[in-house]
């Protein structure tokens, strides 16, 4: 299946209970796939005006209680970031998957990963984040469906799938989760019409007093301390390594292609990779740095988690960076060239 | 004792209906928004459909409806009241929607979602106060402002060359097929709330029969905007704006 079409398909089986969405490359599958499938399920689904209409319904139905989420790519996801904003603040659950494309601007439709800083630091105004999944192959497009849903419900928070073009339009096997394998929660402060047996249940960002407004700030940090407790991330590789490559998403895919190039070379690399960019892996990072001497990061984009990285590593080890941009995907080549240069370097150091 | 029978045998004739809150309003006096909120709140009163309404409150004046309006409610963004109100319809399709939004808030930054949802038809109420005027924000030009009106981003009257022309988007949303009733009213006298609150009862009363959108304008005032006492912001209201925004039936059901 494409990427996202078992992504679709995926949230059609975690019980999704309404879709709003508006066309736009490399994801305008997910909306056809919705339409064409509605008359045999149950869910709403709206193509909308806009992408600030789309996430504006999103808040609607999902401040009603019901199982939301949207899609878009890169643009259209800078323009819902006002309505993000607002559901943080409003703690409104939903998923919004990104499928990147190269930016800025209207940029281009072919992959990218430069959305990273406006994904994991906030993206709209104020001081809020989202949890945010990376999916690395067409089955992880499927399954974080799932796991974006729950955590959505648990954290009262939006949570972002951060994909991009080649993911959603790759074609690989994928094992479907079965069909109301999700559970539905209570959701009390739903506003649903108020019966006498409660007070009105009022879903606002707005709060005038400066006391109020902080307390707020102060809960939402809290719960975003408390995901840490669901960081997701894999280490694949061997004991010891020279070096270490901090890659998500698509360049994961591409890092593990290098790092089995420079085996034969034989340089020794691992790799780590981030599954939840929000939270961050941060605490796994610092513990490599006593086994390691060097880190490497690689993006689709000019520098952005690398930022992460280097906060976690606190200068204890070098960082080195390898980056496209623009919708260029690195090759193995290109990374197996960075690794020996690094492994050079640090032997030249050492010595 | 003559005392105590008396108050036994008064009767109650007016009081405030249970879908208000306690909450003293913070409107200017002689501003139409308290009148429009007690009327839409009695009618969901009297109808008993509190516990099956939701209601969306905008941007602007009316930004704190929910502090007052004793119903399940969302604040929405800046203009997206009824993007948000057709989020909240379709997934709650039997319940009684509404959005309550100024002119600023439904014909400025959120035009776009009003012809839409419209368009669509979303089967909920549109309730929109034009007082030609950013209230909440300290009175600059509104997109239904009439020519050579003066306020604080206009200081000079507005002039339809550099400021276009006012907006009739009332008559705009009035020519979409998703539009079942289309009304403009006011609230400057008891007999033009008694109107009002009939457009309400109607409206509400049209919501399960999913034929389309309700949308009721009501031309109203902004004497702290205007810079006008109560009673002379009726009178301009009336002199400038009916002319302009008559009031009346837009769009009516067509009769079976």
């Amino acid at each position: 299946m494409k990427g996202n079409e078992a992504l679709a398909e995926a949230a059609i089986r975690a019980g999704m209970q309404a879709y709003f969405g508006y066309p736009i490359t490399p994801q305008s599958e997910i909306l056809e796939y919705f339409t064409a499938e509605a008359p045999k399920h149950n869910y709403v689904v709206l193509q909308a005006e806009s992408e600030l209409a789309a996430i504006n319904m999103v808040y609607g139905a999902g401040g009603a209680g019901a199982r939301v989420m949207t899609s878009s790519s890169s643009p259209g996801i800078s323009l819902m970031q006002e309505g993000i904003s607002y559901m943080a603040s409003a703690e409104i659950p939903c998923l919004v998957v990104n499928v990147q494309r190269g930016g800025p601007g209207l940029g281009t439709i072919q992959p990218a990963q430069g959305d990273y800083f406006q994904a994991t630091k906030g993206g709209g105004h104020g001081d809020y984040r989202l949890f945010v999944l990376a999916p690395a192959s067409v089955q992880e497009m499927a399954d974080f469906v799932f796991d974006g849903f729950r955590f959505a419900d648990k954290y009262r928070t939006p949570v972002l799938i951060l994909a991009d073009g080649a993911l959603g339009q790759m074609m690989e096997k994928v094992v479907l989760p079965p069909s109301g394998s999700l559970p539905f929660i209570d959701k009390p402060w739903a506003t649903t019409g108020k019966p006498a047996s409660r007070e009105r249940n009022i879903l606002t960002s707005l709060h005038m007093e400066p006391e109020k407004m902080e307390e707020i700030n102060i809960k939402l940090q809290d719960k975003y301390r408390k995901m840490q407790q669901d960081v997701r991330y894999e280490v694949v590789g061997v004991e010891n390594p020279e070096m270490v490559i901090v890659a998500f998403g698509l360049t994961a895919r591409i890092c593990q292609k290098a790092i089995e190039l420079a085996k034969e070379r034989g340089i020794k690399v691992a790799l780590l990779r981030p599954i939840t960019l929000y939270p961050f892996p941060s605490d796994a990072i610092a513990k490599l740095t006593s086994t390691t001497s060097a880190f490497l990061t690689v993006e689709m984009n000019a520098g952005q988690m690398v930022e992460d990285v280097r906060l976690a590593v606190n200068g204890k080890r070098p960082v080195y960076f390898r980056g496209r941009m623009g919708g260029m995907i690195p090759s193995p080549e290109d990374i197996l060239l960075e690794i020996e240069t690094i492994a050079e370097k640090q032997q030249t150091t050492t010595a | 004792m003559e005392s105590a029978a008396t108050a036994n045998h008064m009767e109650l004739v007016y009081e405030k209906p249970m879908t208000l809150t306690d909450t003293p309003m913070h409107y200017c006096p002689g501003c139409g928004h308290g009148v429009v909120h007690r009327v839409l709140m009695e009618v969901i009163n009297e109808m008993g459909i509190q516990d099956r309404t939701v209601g969306v409150a905008p941007v602007g004046c009316s930004v704190f409806a929910y502090n007052y309006m004793n119903v399940d409610m969302q604040e929405a963004a800046h203009g997206r009241a009824s993007a948000v109100a057709t989020g909240i319809k379709r997934v709650l399709p039997e319940k009684y929607v509404y959005s309550y939004q100024g002119d600023g808030d439904l014909a400025a930054i959120g035009t776009g979602e009003t012809i839409h949802t419209v368009n669509r038809g979303e089967n909920i109420l549109m309730i929109f106060i034009n007082n030609a005027i950013y209230g909440m924000t300290g009175g600059q030009m509104a997109p239904t402002s009439i020519l050579g009106q003066v306020t604080s981003t206009t200081p000079y009257g507005r002039n339809s060359d550099l400021m276009g022309f006012p907006l009739k988007i009332t008559d705009l949303v009035s020519q979409l097929p998703g539009a079942y009733y289309v009304t403009r009213q006011s609230v400057q006298t008891a007999a033009a709330v008694r109107k009002l609150k009939k457009a309400i009862e109607a409206s509400f009363k049209y919501q399960p029969l999913k034929k389309g959108t309700c949308f009721i304008e009501v031309v109203s005032n902004c004497p702290s905007g205007w810079k006008m006492t109560p009673i002379e912001a009726n009178a301009w209201m009336e002199k400038n704006m009916f002319p302009l925004y008559p009031i009346g039936d837009l769009k009516v059901p067509k009769q079976n």
